[in-house]
């Protein structure tokens, strides 16, 4: 197929609905309205569903109904949309039903602004519902990588039976490029599970309630167990120019593309620098964040929030090596220079410390 | 003495799915039913029928809250 | 199942009421005493879930039936019916059926929920699910408290009532007046049909086995959306014998919530359309207006090897910025070049200020981010003012003006000041005023040859008009660049 010029947000619909999404059921709002928009032209022309929810939470519950009746199914909102969905994000989760949701972040926190941040990650790749479960969150950083996850979240949803995020910033939803399809639409799957209303499926139950301690215990084991095997098997991540990295960048979605020019930039003044952005976001890629500390002797952390992803940068370095943070917020995205600038001061600094120093001020 | 007139209905009260609530002896008009003496194994006083009269009107399955509970039996008319 | 706890019946007599076949023999998804209900002695919901499940018998869709249990004491509805199950979260029964339904329009789908899932917390789901008209069937059990978190208030509660949060009774200056939910279901128009039954007593609960079996059958005819309230008892929580609450439903609840149909229209309601077969899946890319096939692209033209235009449009919103990005993104792709669009959105798209960037080049485009253009087009002056100084030394400015104000001025840039608006509007369509700077911008920089921004003004304009028009003013905005004007800067 050709390769043309779309919005991220269509290119996530379209790719949806060629990896077998046939119903969509969402509730208007910037910067993801695109989404639920082509939702409503394509999806009857396919013979799918779509409906304009009164609200998200009743969106996010039409999906589990959908689900239950073992429709590949989506919706997208931002953030506060995503968080009265997070009620039923818990019991598709709990119910071990797949969807897909795209998440297309703005500015909070409350009603905060329309414009371009990174700040639901904490609620999205945490978890903002109740309960110990997981949503697998996969973040793009293109329009055709819009498409590309779209379609690999539909199959994740499936082979994990568990919600899936697309968690993209306002800009990679807003922007256009160009994007090349699958060129093999996928036929819906059917699912020996699911309530179909018919004698086949008459004794399938769908349900996230277990009365008894051990029951719900082992319940929750066996989630675990699931998502032990997600973190074993679909991580994701892209290395650029680590090989030798002394200083290695993290950042995800927009920011990484901005983080990909400070590399090429600062390589370009001698500096030994590479990029390490997540694609998956849950699983995080902990294990490559832990190799390059070994060799690292700084990281720099880039988000549009406050520092959400940096703790699990923390996390995974296990102080191995000192992390620092730049953040913007309010939809403001820190130019290249601004970035370099930041660097500069802290590589700076960590140079002229010696190392014990700085492990001791991180566990101060 | 003449031979007693046949039974025209007939109720079953499954002891242990029964739990005494006495809906079914509220209902019945003839007055054939009532809560037992003795406890059943959930603690109830289950509901017993006097083993003669019933109508077969049906009126205490309808109103039963449990499932199971009561079965009615009725003499249907010869086709 | 053998059934040893009861005496065998005469001979010559037919077992004419039993345990319906919508229910489990035996209820296995229950931790313990699979014999009978969790149900309290004198519960409601028993006699509401055996009305329903004869309904199902009589009708003859246990097969074809989902039932979506709520939260509340009826959670475990489950448990007892030999049916699709499927739980739902708290008030949200109505919306999880309309996913299913419209999934599987073939499936009979019931909503069973009771006042706090219904009337309280699933407010919303409720009104909208019968404002769409969902071909559903909704039983309603009203016992006006809370019965499985131990006697709440419920929105039905009447005033007066004691309940544990009520503790001096329902006020009606705290918690207003009792919700009347049929009442209010029929100021809709979707709704087919809306009954009121109860459950006092024998006469009661056959009129109640009659509406329930309505509301199931409405959906087997293929009809829009049913509700049954049934009022029902909970002795438990009224603290009064199975016996006393029976007479409360009938001579206190049906007193405060009349009896019989609010809302019958199962003669004339129009039918749903059944739905559409799918398409196959070869059509899709079609339906989805994704182009099959590359057309031919002529060779990238060694004048892009290095390409790497970093372009900013600015202007008003309706002047066409994003549109005039977007030709320019258009035509890089049709020219080879890796392209990238990224606007400013939201609700400056509708007034105030509108910007886009652009980027083209030779390489894969890192940030879409535009912070230091070689292409500023300020379609207004406060664009010009707020971007210039982002402007790369040597880059081009395109400003729509006769001559920048005399504090905006940058000498290491190529400015270029014309009336573009003005000079599309002697064309006859002051609309055009992006495109006739898109054709200066062009003449002066080049970016991108002519023939691939024909063929993106092809694939972007519809209309033959138009396109007509912006040819024009493309050519229009070339011709602009030659003539004199005192402020260029070469």
């Amino acid at each position: 197929m050709a390769r043309q010029l779309i919005k991220g947000n269509e290119a996530i619909l379209k790719s949806a609905v060629l990896a077998g999404c046939r119903a969509f059921y969402g509730y208007p709002i910037t910067p993801a309205s695109e989404i639920t928009e082509a939702a409503a032209k394509y999806l009857p022309r396919v013979g799918g569903v779509f409906l304009q929810a009164e609200s998200e939470t009743a969106a996010i519950n039409m999906i589990y109904g959908a689900a239950s009746a073992g429709v590949r199914v989506m919706t997208a909102s931002s953030g506060p949309g995503i968080s009265l969905m997070q009620e039923g994000l818990s019991y598709l989760a709990g119910a071990e039903l797949p969807c897909v949701v795209a998440d297309i972040m703005r500015g909070g926190p409350g009603l905060g602004n329309i414009a371009p941040e990174q700040s639901d990650y904490f609620q999205v790749v945490k978890g903002g519902g109740h309960g110990s479960y997981r949503t697998i969150v996969l973040a793009p950083d293109s329009a055709q990588e819009m498409a590309d996850l779209t379609a690999l979240a539909f199959e994740l949803a499936d082979k994990y039976r568990n919600p899936v995020f697309v968690l993209a910033d306002g800009t990679i939803g807003q922007m256009m490029e160009p994007v090349e399809f699958m060129a093999r639409p996928v036929a819906p799957p059917r699912f020996p599970w699911a309530v179909e209303g018919n004698a086949a499926t008459r004794n399938n139950l769908v349900s996230s309630i277990y009365l008894e301690p051990d029951a719900l215990e082992a319940h929750v084991n066996k989630l675990e167990e699931k998502y032990r095997r997600c973190e074993r098997e679909e991580v994701r991540c892209e290395q650029y120019r680590t090989e030798d990295a002394e200083l290695v960048l993290v950042g995800y979605g927009i920011v990484a593309r901005l983080l990909k020019s400070v590399v090429e930039e600062l390589r370009s003044e001698g500096w030994p620098i590479g990029l390490l952005r997540p694609i998956t976001l849950y699983p995080f890629p902990t294990a490559a964040v832990r190799r390059l500390a070994g060799q690292a002797s700084l990281f720099a952390v880039v988000e549009l929030s406050t520092g959400q992803m940096v703790d699990d940068v923390r996390l995974a370095v296990e102080g191995r090596c000192p992390v620092e943070f730049h953040g913007r917020t309010g939809g403001n995205i820190p130019s290249t220079d601004e970035i370099i600038r930041f660097l500069k001061n802290v590589w700076g600094r960590r140079r002229a410390a010696p190392r014990v120093d700085e492990l001791e001020v991180l566990h101060a | 003495m003449a031979a007693e007139k046949p039974e025209r209905g007939y109720v079953t009260i499954d002891d242990e799915e029964c739990k005494g609530c006495g809906l079914c002896v509220e209902s019945c008009v003839p007055k054939l039913l009532r809560l037992g003496d003795a406890l059943n194994r959930s603690g109830y006083h289950a509901a017993t029928y006097a083993g003669r009269g019933c109508t077969g009107c049906g009126l205490c399955f309808l109103v039963c809250p449990e499932p199971g509970a009561i079965r009615v039996y009725k003499r249907l008319q010869a086709a | 199942m053998p059934e040893p706890n009861v005496s065998a019946p005469p001979e010559g007599l037919t077992l004419i009421h039993s345990k319906a076949a919508a229910f489990y023999d035996h209820y296995e998804r229950k931790s313990e005493l699979q014999n009978q209900t969790h149900y309290c002695p004198g519960c409601g919901h028993g006699v509401a879930h055996k009305l329903l499940a004869r309904a199902i018998d009589e009708l003859g869709v246990q097969d074809r039936t989902v039932l979506v249990s709520p939260v509340g004491c009826s959670v475990f509805a489950y448990y007892y019916f030999d049916v699709g199950n499927v739980q739902a979260a708290h008030g949200r029964a109505p919306a999880v059926a309309t996913g299913i339904k419209r999934a599987r329009p073939e499936a009979i789908v019931i909503s069973y929920q009771g006042d706090g899932d219904l009337a309280a917390i699933g407010t919303a789901e409720i009104l909208h699910a019968a404002n769409r008209g969902e071909a559903i069937t909704v039983i309603f059990i009203n016992n006006a408290i809370y019965g499985m978190t131990g006697g709440q208030l419920a929105p039905t509660t009447p005033v007066g009532c004691w309940s544990t949060t009520s503790p001096y009774g329902r006020n009606i200056w705290n918690e207003g007046y009792p919700l009347h939910v049929v009442e209010t279901l029929a100021s809709l128009e979707a709704p087919v049909y809306l009954e009121r039954v109860a459950l006092g007593n024998s006469k009661q609960v056959m009129q109640a086995a009659k509406a329930i079996r309505r509301g199931v059958e409405n959906q087997v005819k293929g009809l829009g959306f049913s509700l049954i309230e049934v009022l029902s008892p909970c002795p438990t929580i009224w603290k009064e014998t199975p016996v006393e609450a029976q007479r409360r439903v009938r001579e206190e609840l049906a007193q405060l919530y009349p009896l019989g149909v609010v809302r019958d229209k199962t003669k004339d309601a129009p039918r749903r359309p059944a739905p559409s077969f799918p398409p196959p899946l070869t059509a899709l890319p079609e339906l989805l207006d994704i182009e099959e096939s590359e057309t031919l692209a002529p060779p990238v033209p060694a004048s892009h090897d290095h390409a790497d235009w970093r372009i900013k449009v600015a202007g008003f919103g309706g002047q066409g910025v994003l549109m005039l990005g977007e030709v320019l993104a258009e035509a890089g792709l049709a020219a080879g070049l890796e392209v990238s669009w990224l606007p400013s959105y939201g609700p400056e798209m509708r007034s105030g200020t509108s910007n886009c960037h652009v980027r083209l080049s030779a390489r894969p485009v890192d940030s879409p981010l535009v912070t230091q253009p070689n292409v500023l087009v300020a379609l207004n002056e406060p664009s010009l003012r707020k971007f210039l100084p982002e402007v790369a030394p040597g880059g081009y400015v395109l400003y729509n003006g006769p001559e920048p104000p005399a504090d905006c001025r940058r000498p290491d840039v190529r400015l270029l000041a014309r009336e573009f608006v003005a000079l599309a509007d002697r064309l006859g369509d002051a609309r055009v005023g992006n495109i006739v700077t898109l054709g200066a911008l062009l003449e002066a920089a080049g970016v991108v040859e002519e023939q691939f921004v024909d063929r993106a003004l092809a694939r972007l304009v519809k209309q033959a008009r138009l396109l007509d028009l912006d040819r024009k003013a493309l050519a229009a905005g070339r011709e602009a660049v030659h003539q004199e004007a005192p402020h260029d800067i070469p």
